[in-house]
């Protein structure tokens, strides 16, 4: 069975879907995701599936899964660079990406991963309010 | 009733005896026909060419208009008919420059009244309906074609999407919004937020006439589609009266950020990227 490599960038852990999204592989990639993330420590996962033509009801609940598991483990999650057609196909079907946060590219979902660990670090301020983010949108 | 080869090599040979008549003749009624919208000069031109065109077709033997003899003449008529609906003539007066050859030729062959002549005149004038009738449908093509074409320029013209600021692009909305326009503009600004990467979309409405739910609906389903990959909207331009039928019809935008103007939504936008800078 195909698996889709997780690559280990600083505080980030970079998921790059370039396959065909079947039931096995989305299962799979959840399960390896949750291991790595509390074998590296990150705080940070990006989700890209700018090569994803389609994204079905169960990929899209897997991604809301990973995206939930992930904070239990204290980690941000942003799905990027879901193209325009996958977008509207979601929205026609009415399905939408609960609590899981989205940005246009890796560079941005990096910058909006990037700025709540400043915050975080600093700790002198109010943690990035979600709302007020350009890139945080929370899907609804 | 079709032309015999026999017959068109004689109707071929009569054409180019008397030539000179019939076309003076043809170009006179297509002339009053069409009522002076076109220079008699150019009428002229056009009707020797098709005489000759049909002379050629008929002496190589063409008794059908889809015969290999005749593509010449169909390229001639097709060409003639393009002219016609594209300079925005009537089907009518387009076919009645093909149906006039009839009466033209009539007129040259001189007083004949046996039978055996009257029937070659009406497998003639049945080869020259044929004609009339081909340069009709091109009419008819070419006219739905420009129909669609226009169409397409509409949309086009209907749904740009402009880079405000650096991060930011805005379509301003002109015109009612129905489910094909709505789907262009949705397609084209995410297209646009993917392109330029600007994580902000401003959809203004202030050109769009009434907002009902189904109107509602299209912009409601853009945002969210923009919310999944990652970008904002902020809906600007709502009028008074919009604003007032917008909360009649109990729509509700939900968190999405609406404002009175352009300006006032690029503030807010401008205000929003300073805030995550810092």
């Amino acid at each position: 069975m195909e698996r889709v490599p997780v690559l280990k960038i600083g505080d980030i852990l970079l998921v790059s879907i370039q396959i065909d999204m079947e039931d096995q592989v989305a299962l799979q990639l959840q399960e390896d995701l949750a291991e790595r993330i509390v074998a590296t420590g990150v705080h940070g996962v990006i989700i890209d599936i700018s090569a994803l033509d389609i994204v079905d009801s169960f990929v899209g609940r897997t991604i809301a899964a990973i995206a939930s598991v992930s904070r239990v483990l204290d980690a941000e999650t942003v799905v990027v660079g879901m193209r325009p057609a996958v977008a509207i196909t979601l929205v026609e079907l009415g399905l939408s990406l609960p609590g899981v946060r989205t940005a246009l590219n890796v560079e941005l979902g990096i910058a909006l991963l990037g700025r709540r660990e400043t915050v975080t670090i600093d700790g002198d301020d109010e943690p990035a309010d979600d709302g007020s983010d350009p890139a945080a949108v929370h899907t609804s | 009733m079709s032309l015999s080869p026999d017959e068109a090599s004689r109707f071929a040979e009569l054409l180019n005896r008397h030539a000179e008549p019939v076309v003076a003749r043809w170009t006179e009624l297509v002339t009053a026909g069409l009522r002076g919208r076109l220079s008699s000069a150019e009428l002229r031109r056009q009707t020797a060419d098709l005489q000759h065109a049909f002379q050629q077709a008929l002496a190589a033997g063409a008794t059908d208009l889809g015969d290999e003899a005749a593509a010449e003449l169909r390229a001639q008529l097709s060409e003639l008919s393009n002219g016609r609906a594209r300079q925005g003539f009537s089907a009518t007066e387009t076919a009645i420059s093909i149906y006039a050859f009839k009466e033209a030729t009539l007129e040259a062959l001189g007083d004949q009244s046996d039978v055996a002549a009257l029937k070659e005149y009406l497998a003639f004038s049945s080869f020259v309906d044929r004609a009339a009738l081909f340069t009709f449908d091109t009419y008819v093509r070419v006219r739905e074609s420009i129909i669609a074409d226009q169409t397409e320029q509409l949309l086009e013209l209907s749904t740009p999407v402009v880079k405000l600021w650096e991060g930011v692009v805005a379509v301003p909305l002109v015109g009612t919004l129905d489910s094909a326009r709505a789907q262009v503009v949705m397609e084209r600004l995410l297209q646009t937020l993917v392109d330029t990467s600007s994580p902000y979309a401003i959809i203004d409405i202030t050109g769009v006439p009434a907002v009902d739910t189904q109107v509602a609906q299209h912009i409601l389903k853009t945002v969210v589609a923009a919310r999944l990959m990652g970008a904002d909207c902020i809906i600007s331009g709502i009028r008074p009266q919009i604003a007032q039928t917008i909360v009649a019809l109990g729509i509700e935008f939900g968190d999405i950020a609406t404002k009175a103007s352009l300006a006032d939504a690029l503030r807010h936008v401008i205000g929003r990227q300073k805030r995550t800078e810092r």
